[in-house]
């Protein structure tokens, strides 16, 4: 285990110099220019107009990272034969794995904890002082790092397997499966046979819900988000990505290098 | 077709190998029977073979090379030593140990081909961070990494990021970070690639140091002057099997071929009948003779006031021993072909 | 060197004055596509339910951008005097479909939607579906069925359902005492000043927006008028009593004792009597127009 957060910390580290952390320069202006502006436009909502877009800026930025830095995570090092000489350490595959994605993890949840300051900031500067229904802003922001923690698996899982562009492209694409997978299990609209209602219902759970973590509507309008969610939500995060990285370890663990 | 002999009996022809057996004692890597088999084509169902049976014994302490042309199965064969690729058939052992295991990896030192390094790190942290995997203490790590870094002349570059550094840079701190750890077993995949004169002799000082300090050194090449000056032992590898094995010398025959003389003509003009044997290049000529030929030819040029510059021996080097072996396995893969298998 | 220079400035003159003729040029595009502008009153997408999957998990920052979206629509529509408000209602349905806790859209949307034109669209049936849906999704904000109650009070003149909806609203928590009152007046009363004036004096005390304040004000103001005019006209009859005659002038009510000053309206301007004695605003009153278009 130790030799998981070697590679961990390293991992942080080369993302730190690749400037990914710059995102929040960007973020940091977007949230400025929100704050100026929403005074101007509404009224009423300005605090729900600043958490949504707060929430969905620290999910879209934070799932280009999972998604492109999740898949160059592996890829890069295969490609470039970084891996060669490492490999050759007392180091397991698995090994390598698990920090190379602890390691992202460790970045993200930088990222996100600095993302959630700025939103607190904007909102204070919009509306202060901060009223207690505020803190469950922190909640949503948690749930979506967990969401986050998801989707870095599934990339470094398709970055075991595949090139780097199809790696990119199905993680983005369970993503966007994911999100409608609750959907799938509540099909009224069309009539269907029972056997393909069955199949679809076992798809839908075989799909990562990420609307498990999606709490942006309730938290956007300072209603409290049930204890119980958080919790069943975090376990759910923790078994699916553990799963993930197994098989991914799995394939990792048998593959021939160039 | 040179049919070599040896006084212990080894015959090495183009159809197999022989494995020269010394009866080793303590063999550092002992290699049996590996085979790696590439499927290809629609669906993969064509199979490719890049290593066929390939055993080998490397002693304790010896300098082995591990020579043949592009392609032929040398990086093959280390990268399934390191574990990089699975074999489809056979074992090896490390020290005793067998390479499934991962701890072996303590004892031993890889230079993989073409390294390529952490671009924002610099040298001294890329040799830290892997040196950490080998459970040494931060004041043990921080001198090691001084030393190897002042070994391989990297010192003054030491605190620049590697995307900077060039090709012959990089091949150095990865020959640092194989020996950082002072291990018993150091696997070199082409150590002298990218490197320029200079650079190459220093590898192969530091080779040559490593072998004093008792460590065993298996390195691949195609260059063969380096392997006939380093090597106690050569293994040659053409087509995935392996050809030969070794010493330099004795893979070659100690017969000699013939003299060769290079000459020029003399100031009065006059042209030796010698000159219709000759090549010519510029003012100088060559001439190959049977040993009889030497004296009657050097008479007939002393006469005709040519001025010689130089008379040689003709060995057959492992160049040609080399070139042989690649064609006979041309020539057997076109048969192959020509008549189905 | 100085070539150097020369040439560096050179090149950032030519593309300066490249941009300054890029700018004039579309300048001039711009005039000339005007009369091409065809004035598409069409939304890309109608469907609320599309929109909310295409938003994938930010619906509410969608639902956001579309309140603001019919906002400005509605501002837009009202600079220009264009009473055509067809987008508004499915502009007011992306958004809660989007995010059905939005509750300004509700609030403010349905005022928008139920007031006559050319303040609103004038659809108080749309405005009662609106709310209806919003109260189905936020059962707990009684404020709502104070919007619904005020819908089919004002443009719905529905006095019994206005009544129910009040009475639902005031046994919510937080609902302020009046509800219930209201509902009991309007209930045995139907339509009466006192209690439009006492609605739109809620309505105006508790916006923020100061579009709805100010909306609210100009009833109120209305309303004030009315309700001076009566008890005006009460006064007239006290002095038609006393005097057996019909007073003309104001002033006659002041010198008989009735009225200690001259009333004036909200504005300032003294009331007058009608050609039909009854008591009606001064046409030089700002108010006077106000009332015009309210009647229409």
């Amino acid at each position: 285990m130790k030799n998981v957060l070697i590679v961990a910390t390293n991992t942080f580290r080369e993302a730190v110099r690749d400037r990914v952390l710059y995102n929040l320069v960007f973020f940091a202006l977007l949230m400025m220019v929100a704050a100026i502006l929403v005074g101007q436009i509404s009224i009423d909502i300005e605090k729900s107009v600043i958490i949504s877009l707060g929430l969905t800026a620290i999910s879209v930025i934070g799932l280009f990272i999972a998604v492109f830095i999740g898949v160059g995570l592996v890829s890069k090092e295969m490609d470039k034969r970084t891996l060669y000489a490492l490999l050759a350490k007392p180091l397991e595959r698995w090994e390598f794995l698990l920090g190379k994605y602890c390691g992202l993890l460790m970045t993200l949840s930088v990222n996100t904890a600095a993302m959630a300051l700025g939103l607190y900031a904007a909102l204070w500067t919009v509306k202060h002082p901060l009223a207690g229904a505020d803190a469950y802003v922190l909640v949503a922001v948690y749930l979506i790092l967990l969401k986050l923690a998801l989707i870095v698996a599934l990339a470094m899982l398709f970055s075991c397997f595949t090139t780097p562009f199809l790696a990119i492209l199905f993680t983005a694409g369970i993503y966007v499966a994911g999100v409608f997978a609750a959907d799938l299990r509540q099909l009224k609209v069309v009539k269907l046979e029972a056997a393909t209602v069955k199949m679809l219902r076992v798809i839908s759970y075989v799909l990562p819900n990420f609307e498990n973590f999606n709490v942006m509507g309730a938290v956007a309008h300072g209603r409290p988000v049930p204890g119980l969610l958080v919790w069943n939500a975090t376990l759910y995060a923790i078994l699916y990505g553990a799963i993930v990285l197994a098989i991914a370890s799995a394939v990792f663990s048998r593959r021939n290098l160039k | 077709m040179c049919v070599l002999e040896h006084s212990a009996g080894v015959r090495v022809d183009g159809g197999g190998w022989v494995l020269k057996n010394r009866g080793m004692a303590n063999p550092a890597i002992e290699i049996e029977e590996l085979t790696k088999e590439y499927p290809y084509g629609f669906l993969h169902l064509k199979k490719r073979l890049t290593l066929e049976g390939l055993t080998l014994q490397v002693e304790n302490g010896e300098v082995f090379g591990f020579l043949g042309p592009n392609g032929a199965g040398k990086s093959t064969t280390i990268k399934c030593l390191m574990r990089l690729i699975f074999p489809t058939k056979g074992t090896a052992r490390i020290l005793g140990k067998s390479i499934e295991d991962v701890s072996m990896h303590q004892t031993i030192g890889y230079l993989p081909e073409q390294p390529y390094f952490y671009d924002y790190l610099t040298a001294a942290e890329v040799l830290d961070y892997f040196a950490r995997f080998h459970g040494l203490t931060a004041i043990d790590r921080k001198q090691r990494v001084q030393k190897m870094l002042k070994k391989v002349g990297l010192d003054s570059a030491k605190k620049i990021q590697l995307r900077k550094y060039s090709k012959g840079m990089l091949q150095r701190v990865g020959l640092a970070q194989a020996i950082l750890h002072d291990p018993q077993v150091v696997v070199l995949d082409e150590p002298m690639s990218g490197l320029d004169p200079l650079g190459r002799r220093e590898v192969r000082d530091i080779i040559l140091e490593l072998k004093r300090e008792g460590r065993t050194v298996l390195f691949s090449t195609h260059i063969l002057s380096d392997a006939e000056m380093l090597c106690d032992r050569v293994g040659v590898i053409v087509g995935g099997k392996l050809r030969g094995v070794g010493a330099p010398g004795e893979l070659v025959g100690i017969e000699s071929q013939g003299i060769e003389i290079l000459f020029e003509l003399g100031t009065r003009g006059e042209r030796p009948a010698l000159l219709a044997r000759a090549t010519q290049t510029g003012e100088r000529y060559r001439v190959q003779l049977k040993e009889q030929e030497l004296y009657p030819a050097l008479d007939e040029l002393k006469f005709a006031g040519a001025r010689i510059l130089s008379v040689t021996q003709i060995k057959a080097t492992l160049e040609e021993f080399f070139m042989e072996l690649v064609e006979v396995d041309r020539a057997q893969a076109s048969a192959v072909e020509v008549h189905g298998k | 060197m100085m070539n150097k220079t020369l040439k560096a400035v050179v090149f950032g003159v030519a593309v300066l004055g490249g941009m300054a003729g890029l700018w004039n040029v579309q300048k001039k595009i711009d005039t000339e596509r005007q009369p091409l502008q065809l004035e598409s009153e069409e939304l890309m997408m109608s469907s609320g339910s599309m929109v909310k999957h295409l938003s994938l998990e930010y619906a509410p920052l969608m639902a956001a951008i579309y309140w603001t979206r019919a906002v400005q629509y509605f501002g837009e529509k009202h600079y220009l005097h264009d009473r055509n408000l067809e987008l508004l209602w499915p502009l007011l349905d992306i958004t809660t479909t989007l995010d059905p806790h939005l509750l300004p859209a509700y609030r403010t949307g349905s005022v928008f939607l139920s007031d006559t034109p050319p303040r609103g669209a004038g659809e108080p049936d749309l405005a009662v579906k609106l709310l209806e849906r919003g109260i189905q999704e936020n059962p707990e904000q009684w404020r709502l069925y104070q919007d619904l109650g005020n819908v089919y009070y004002f443009d719905k003149k529905d006095y019994p359902k206005a009544s129910e909806a009040f009475e639902a609203g005031s046994k919510l928590p937080g609902a302020f005492l009046w509800m219930k009152i209201m509902a009991a007046k309007i209930a045995a009363e139907g339509e009466s000043l006192e209690t439009s004036y006492f609605l739109w004096k809620q309505i105006y005390d508790a916006a923020n927006e100061p579009e709805i304040k100010k909306n609210a004000e100009s009833h109120l103001r209305l309303l004030q008028v009315q309700l001076d005019c009566r008890e005006i006209d009460r006064l007239a009859n006290e002095y038609e009593k006393r005097a057996g005659r019909r007073a003309t002038k104001m002033n006659e009510l002041v010198e008989g004792g009735l009225l200690r000053g001259m009333p004036r309206d909200p504005e300032g301007y003294p009331y007058i009597f009608g050609e039909d004695g009854k008591a009606e605003l001064n046409r030089n009153s700002p108010l006077f127009e106000e009332q015009m278009m309210q009647k229409n």
